[in-house]
């Protein structure tokens, strides 16, 4: 446990803050945390941070409880495990998820954080995580998708002092930088995420200095318990007493042969309080997928569903904690036992969106939405030069794909975007630029997202083709359980990837692997999956079918999963559309279920091979 | 005797300032806007302003004008079909968008995707490749082209854009391109993404070369229509037009590029602020234009504005040079609300609109605003100087009154206060944005206020950010004609370079800028100024390789007489831009991504105005004794008349100022110094003077 040293004695007494004061410190905050962003983005180097936006940023109370950020991390599982004074001009910096509680989930994530002093005492937290593109380890961006430890998953720095009361350690930083490939990348990083810290700190100081420190640290209390009563009002009104809602999802493989995994999550609510339970889910995997998470993420997840729609302006904290109880089983993929492998999380990560979306989504409507792209597929490229002025010099690329965004009740889901907040594509020709390659290519596969009243969105087709001799590692998913439909819609397509070589041969890959030679010539398709489908297709408007089909996002062929059908010029053939619609109609049972989740596993398991060109992975079983 | 035009064309009004350039006498004139055909309503204000000033309008020599045309293209989505012609392979680059979903967490569950401004069906992709360093990878099929063109012409395009990848490294295929369109789609204009922005990211430089063409046909008939009218007026002046970045450009370029005018608008009130700041004294300054339903915000250092490379209007983005402002969405339009969830006050972004606008105005309006919170405080008094709306207090009250029931408040002014609290502080978080967070000190700097609202909150946002004085110039209104009739001819030239310093020489540099520079020269040249009338400014955009965003770093015209040292002068100026910003240090090599020269011409002569001698005491200006709300209380206010305040008047707060097109607050521990240029200066009170 942590020992904070504070000069000033005594408490702050609260204060009755003013309804307008509460909201002018409201509004402060959330300006302090979109700086936070700015700071880093404008200067950080490694791609994953620089051009794709993997970051996170807090600002704490006192205790560390979150009153403005939007993946809450957990101050207070960090500082219990942190066996050190904390003074100020301190700058903490971790990558052990295993050390903080899983404060952060991979030891890609480095978590610096930083104690807020103001006249002697201390007035709150800032803290953010950035996803350096490489810390080391026995692959080119860290990420090895055969790991079973996380030894083997680069350098671990357990929480330490990156600043002892404003003084750099330097050597620990040198120790740590010569562990990594590209030190001046995750130099500049962190040099980021620390001026974004103490940007945050100058704030939080101006506003003790404008309203006084009692009237400060008051409003944060009035903004926790803002988010409080709003959440027990949501609770009641959205969850029935004592009903228990379930939902199952799937990871499809872990990288060494097992899966698919089950994510389970139940919820019940009893009186004011609501329980959320992972029991039911699969056991951790062998290999690196497994999500270590804990009772705050989850909380937070849970919080940022219900409240997006309520009040979109509210500024989102840890406020209504209480309310939520959580329960994670030892030794699950959520929680599994040290040293389990970690770095692809990003699959498990991505899916408690759609976890979230297919629980909620059953008692409130305006929260279901079809299974949506809810990953981050990783792709990395890297090698030496083999020629021209560069020869010899080491390029490493990671960079994040995107899909299709599911059928929503607002409406389509976007072909080809993100489901995370401010991630961006690195454009064709940055990358052209910078690396030996070069794209033939970037366009959103027509068909791919899951008919519906409202479309999902199509996955992507990158096709890149490779200069130097290198090798390249691909994190992806959902190319064996489908990204699923809701209220009549139908599911979206899986995602592939396939090598065609340069000698004419064709190769399928896994969606997960690393170290795969590449030569010069040889061309990647890398294909994500789409959106799922929402609301029944038949009653999509046919002219927007033909319209769809003349921008080329759907096949004359796929108009008919709409049951339209096109004249030879492209116009929607009215008789023989509403004949189609007509048989369709009778074809399928009256009552459309609420999920379509495609063929049941024992059949995706068994078509697997013949489908995907894949051998079937084995499902995970608890042992005993 | 020389005269010059400012002309601003506003949603409702359209201003006209006539400038005597010898003594800097102005006249100014206010018409209604004339939404179908503007060039009627500017054609009538010019003739009313020259009938006024006594003068024919033969004897005008310069027409200068800030217009919307191209804005309001985008905001109501009116602007031409257009056409887009890409590299195979990339036909959906505006469909993905970069794959960008704004909001937070969660937010892609409410975000409404924009449809692209050219539609995917009538995007085209033509076979041919050239590589990123500039070789061609494949040869362009001319064949190919002919065909896809056919195909757009079949669909009825407006105008053609064309943005192959790569293009700002060789743009020989675009052009080829152009060629061809010129031949088998004769009369669509043809916007090329190698002349619009020759620079890297296909996506950014596609997305402002369909800007370009979308608002082309609008901008060219306008134009076109409005010099010809005041031609046949009889107006001898040329026409030129104010570009997003403050400069003029003659009317063919600015059809050439319509893309450099959407903020012509608030480039008029930026460089208006310029003006009037200078003849008041100060060279520092943040502009503040508070208008109906948002405020631009900008920053001003040594009369020079900020120029930033993305030019925002609505939910479109693209790369054009434009003044710096920030817009915040809110305005004295804006609604107040109290969401029942949370009970917490919200100001906008719902606004009331000009129909019915806020409940004050009597036009069935009953949502609260924050014109209604001012009218409940006193601070609009209902008989205003001049005024022609009446204002309904009680419509004012009623309003108001709804949000202090929802928040438990005793009465509408104290919930009144609290909106115009939020809305001021969320002026502020526009103020930090071009200020604190790009590393200036806002006590550094004065602060104009001008737009229909904001010299009632500037006093306050004085207080909040410590910018003084804050300055109201005369007639806030007109400020955006003021700047168009004060600014200066510009043209810019700019390519992308992108070489580590490592593997670029000076020389190769002092190139590059020179030859940017000799380009901007001939098309001002060409627009009648002469080449020893003109100034040149170098920029070049200089990060650490491998950082994502690049920082504008000024190039020193004497730097380029030494190329050895060019780099060194370069590193060290971005290095401690750097530190400044971020407060840290790379040792990593530097990266040139852009080069640019802008070229001005001559600053025009115009003498500042001169108001009589006063006696520091203003009571003949006094109209009325009035009763405000502030700091809690009711007290008592002076209302007085700015037409009779004489230079050097001192009005101690709190008191209102009122005039035809604005009304100034004076908030109590202040006073408003009046200035001979015209402006009131406000400042805090020496301490003895304040009461209390």
């Amino acid at each position: 446990m942590a020992t904070i040293v504070e000069t000033a004695t005594g408490t702050v007494e609260r204060t009755e803050v003013d309804p307008v004061t509460l909201d002018l410190i409201e509004n402060g905050l959330r300006n302090a945390r979109y700086e936070m962003d700015e700071v880093l983005f404008r200067t950080a180097l490694s791609p994953g941070i620089r051009e794709q936006h993997d970051e996170f940023p807090l600002i704490g109370d006192p205790e560390g409880k979150m009153v403005v950020g939007q993946f809450g991390l957990s101050i207070p599982d960090f500082l219990e495990g942190f066996q050190d004074t904390i003074e100020e001009g301190d700058v903490l910096l971790t990558s052990d998820p295993y050390s903080c509680g899983a404060a952060i989930s991979h030891a890609n994530d480095w978590l610096v954080v930083v104690p807020i002093f103001h006249e002697g005492r201390v007035v709150g937290w800032a803290s953010m995580f950035g996803h350096m593109s490489d810390v080391g380890g026995k692959t080119p961006s860290s990420m090895p998708t055969d790991a079973t430890t996380i030894f083997e998953e680069g350098v671990v720095i357990p929480p330490f002092k990156l600043y002892r009361k404003g003084v750099l350690n330097e050597d620990a930083l040198r120790i740590v930088l010569n562990q990594v490939r590209k030190p001046d990348w995750n130099r500049a990083d962190l040099n980021g995420l620390v001026a974004a810290c103490r940007t945050a700190a100058r704030r939080v100081v101006e506003m003790c200095e404008r309203f006084g420190t009692a009237t400060y640290l008051s409003a944060l209390d009035a903004l926790l318990q803002r988010n409080y009563d709003a959440m027990k009002v949501l609770l009641s009104a959205v969850f029935e007493e004592g009903r228990t809602l379930s939902f199952t999802d799937y990871i499809c493989d872990d990288g060494v042969g097992y899966g698919p995994y089950e994510l389970k999550m139940s919820l019940t609510r009893t009186g004011e309080k609501v329980h959320i339970d992972f029991t039911g889910s699969s056991p951790q995997a062998v290999g690196p997928i497994n999500y270590f998470i804990n009772e705050n993420l989850t909380r937070m997840f849970f919080g940022i569903y219900m409240i997006t729609v309520a009040d979109p302006q509210i500024l989102w904290n840890d406020g209504f904690y209480p309310l939520v109880d959580v329960t994670i089983p030892e030794g699950s993929y959520w929680r599994p036992r040290f040293p389990a492998a970690l770095n692809g999380r990003n699959h498990g990560i991505g899916r408690v969106f759609d976890l979230f979306g297919g629980l909620l989504g059953q008692t409130n409507p305006a929260l279901l939405n079809a299974a949506g792209f809810s990953s981050s597929p990783h792709f990395m490229y890297s090698g030496n030069y083999s020629s021209g002025e560069r020869k010899g010099e080491w390029f490493q690329l990671y960079s994040i794909g995107f899909g299709g965004i599911p059928g929503r009740p607002l409406g389509d889901g976007p072909d080809g975007h993100s489901l995370w907040p401010s991630f961006t594509n690195i454009p064709c020709e940055y990358l052209e630029s910078y690396y030996p390659l070069r794209i033939e290519q970037w366009v959103t596969v027509p068909d791919t997202g899951g008919a519906g009243l409202h479309r999902g969105g199509n996955g992507v087709d990158v096709t890149y083709v490779f200069e130097e001799p290198g090798t390249i590692a691909i994190h992806d998913d959902r190319w064996l359980t489908y990204p699923w439909g809701v209220n009549g819609g139908a599911p979206g397509a899986r995602g592939t990837k396939w090598l065609e070589r340069a000698d004419g041969s064709r190769q399928v890959l896994p969606s997960k692997c690393h170290d795969v030679p590449v030569r010069p010539g040889d061309v990647l398709h890398f294909v994500t999956w789409g959106g799922g489908g929402w609301g029944d297709p038949l009653e999509r408007d046919p002219e927007l079918v033909a319209l769809e089909v003349r921008r080329g996002l759907v096949t004359a062929r796929g108009a008919e999963r709409y049951g339209v059908c096109l004249t030879e010029d492209g116009a929607v053939d009215r008789e023989a559309t509403e004949s189609l619609r007509d048989q369709l109609r009778a074809d399928r049972p009256a009552e459309l279920p609420v999920f379509d989740m495609g063929p049941p596993i024992e059949e995706l398991l068994a078509r697997c091979e013949e489908e995907t060109g894949l051998p079937a992975p084995t499902r995970p079983v608890w042992a005993g | 005797m020389s005269y010059r035009l400012g002309v601003d064309v506003g949603g409702t009004f359209t201003d006209v300032l006539l400038v005597e350039e010898g003594t800097g006498s102005t006249w100014r004139c206010k018409t209604a806007s004339t939404p179908a055909d503007q060039a009627v309503g500017v054609l009538r204000g010019v003739e009313q302003v020259c009938a006024e000033a006594g003068i024919a309008l033969s004897e005008v020599a310069q027409v200068l004008h800030g217009t919307t045309v191209a804005t309001n293209a985008i905001l109501e989505g009116k602007g031409a079909r257009v056409g887009l012609v890409t590299t195979k392979g990339f036909r959906q680059v505006l469909q993905i968008a970069r794959s960008y979903v704004p909001g937070g967490l969660a937010g892609w569950i409410i975000w409404p995707k924009p449809e692209p401004l050219a539609a995917l069906e009538h995007t085209v992709e033509v076979d041919e490749r050239i590589a990123s360093d500039g070789s061609v990878v494949r040869e362009l099929d001319e064949d190919d082209v002919r065909a896809q063109l056919a195909t757009l012409q079949d669909a009825g395009i407006q105008a053609l854009a064309v943005s192959l990848i790569n293009s700002f490294a060789d743009p020989a295929h675009e052009q080829r391109v152009a060629a061809i369109a010129a031949e088998l789609l004769p009369g669509i204009p043809v916007s090329l993404s190698s002349d619009v922005l020759p620079e890297l990211r296909e996506y950014e430089r596609t997305l402002t070369t369909v800007a370009n063409g979308y608002v082309q046909p609008q901008v060219k008939k306008y134009v076109q229509n409005l010099a010809g009218q005041l031609r046949e007026g009889g107006v001898a002046g040329e026409l030129a037009i104010l570009r997003s970045d403050g400069g003029l450009c003659s009317a063919d370029k600015a059809i050439d590029s319509p893309v450099t005018l959407l903020l012509s608008g608030p480039a008029g009130g930026v460089t208006g602020a310029v003006w009037v700041a200078e003849q008041a004294g100060y060279r520092d300054l943040i502009t503040f234009d508070m208008g109906g339903t948002s405020t631009d915000v900008g920053l001003v250092q040594g009369l020079d504005p900020r120029i930033g490379r993305e030019t925002k209007v609505g939910d479109l983005a693209v790369r054009a040079s434009s003044v710096d402002v920030r817009t915040v969405g809110a305005g004295g339009g804006s609604i107040a609300h109290v969401p029942e969830l949370t009970r917490a006050l919200r100001v906008g972004p719902q606004s009331a609109g000009a129909d019915p606008g806020p409940a004050a105005y009597g036009k069935g309006g009953v949502d609260p605003t924050v014109t209604d919170a001012n009218v409940v405080l006193g601070y609009l008094p209902t008989t205003l100087a001049g005024g022609e709306i009446t204002l309904d207090v009680e419509a004012a009250r009623a309003a108001v009154g709804k949000v202090a029931e929802a928040m438990g408040l005793d009465s509408p002014e104290a919930a009144a206060a609290g909106i115009v609290d939020i809305v001021n502080e969320n002026m502020l978080g526009g103020v930090r944005l071009v200020s604190v967070q790009q590393g200036f000190d806002p006590r550094d700097f004065a602060l104009v206020a001008f737009g229909g609202a904001g010299p009632l909150h500037a006093n306050a946002l004085g207080r909040l950010t410590g910018a003084w004085p804050v300055i109201v110039p005369p007639g806030p209104g007109l400020l955006c004609a003021l700047g168009d009739a004060t600014t200066s001819r510009r043209d810019e030239s700019a390519r992308t370079v992108l070489r580590r310093f490592g593997e670029l020489g000076g020389t190769d540099l002092v190139e590059v800028l020179r030859g940017l520079a000799e380009d901007a020269g001939r098309r001002l040249t060409e627009q009648g100024l002469a080449p020893e009338t003109q100034t040149t400014g170098y920029q070049v955009d200089v990060r650490y390789h491998g950082q994502g965003f690049e920082i504008p770093v000024d190039v020193d015209a004497t730097w380029l007489a030494d190329p050895g040292s060019l780099l060194e002068h370069v590193a060290r100026t971005f290095d401690a831009e750097h530190e400044r910003l971020f407060s840290f240090l790379l040792d990593v090599d530097h990266e040139i991504v852009n080069a640019r020269a802008t070229v001005t011409g001559p600053k025009p002569d115009v003498a500042p105005v001169s108001l009589p001698e006063g006696d520091g005491d203003p009571a003949g200006a006094l109209v009325q004794d009035h009763s405000i709300y502030v700091g809690g209380e009711h007290v008592p206010a002076g209302v007085y008349d700015r037409a009779k305040l004489r230079a050097g008047d001192v009005v101690t707060g709190p008191a209102i100022v009122t005039e035809m097109d604005s009304t100034t607050l004076v908030l109590p521990g202040h006073v408003a110094t009046v200035h001979p240029a015209g402006s009131l200066l406000i400042t805090p009170a020496p301490i003895n003077d304040r009461e209390g």
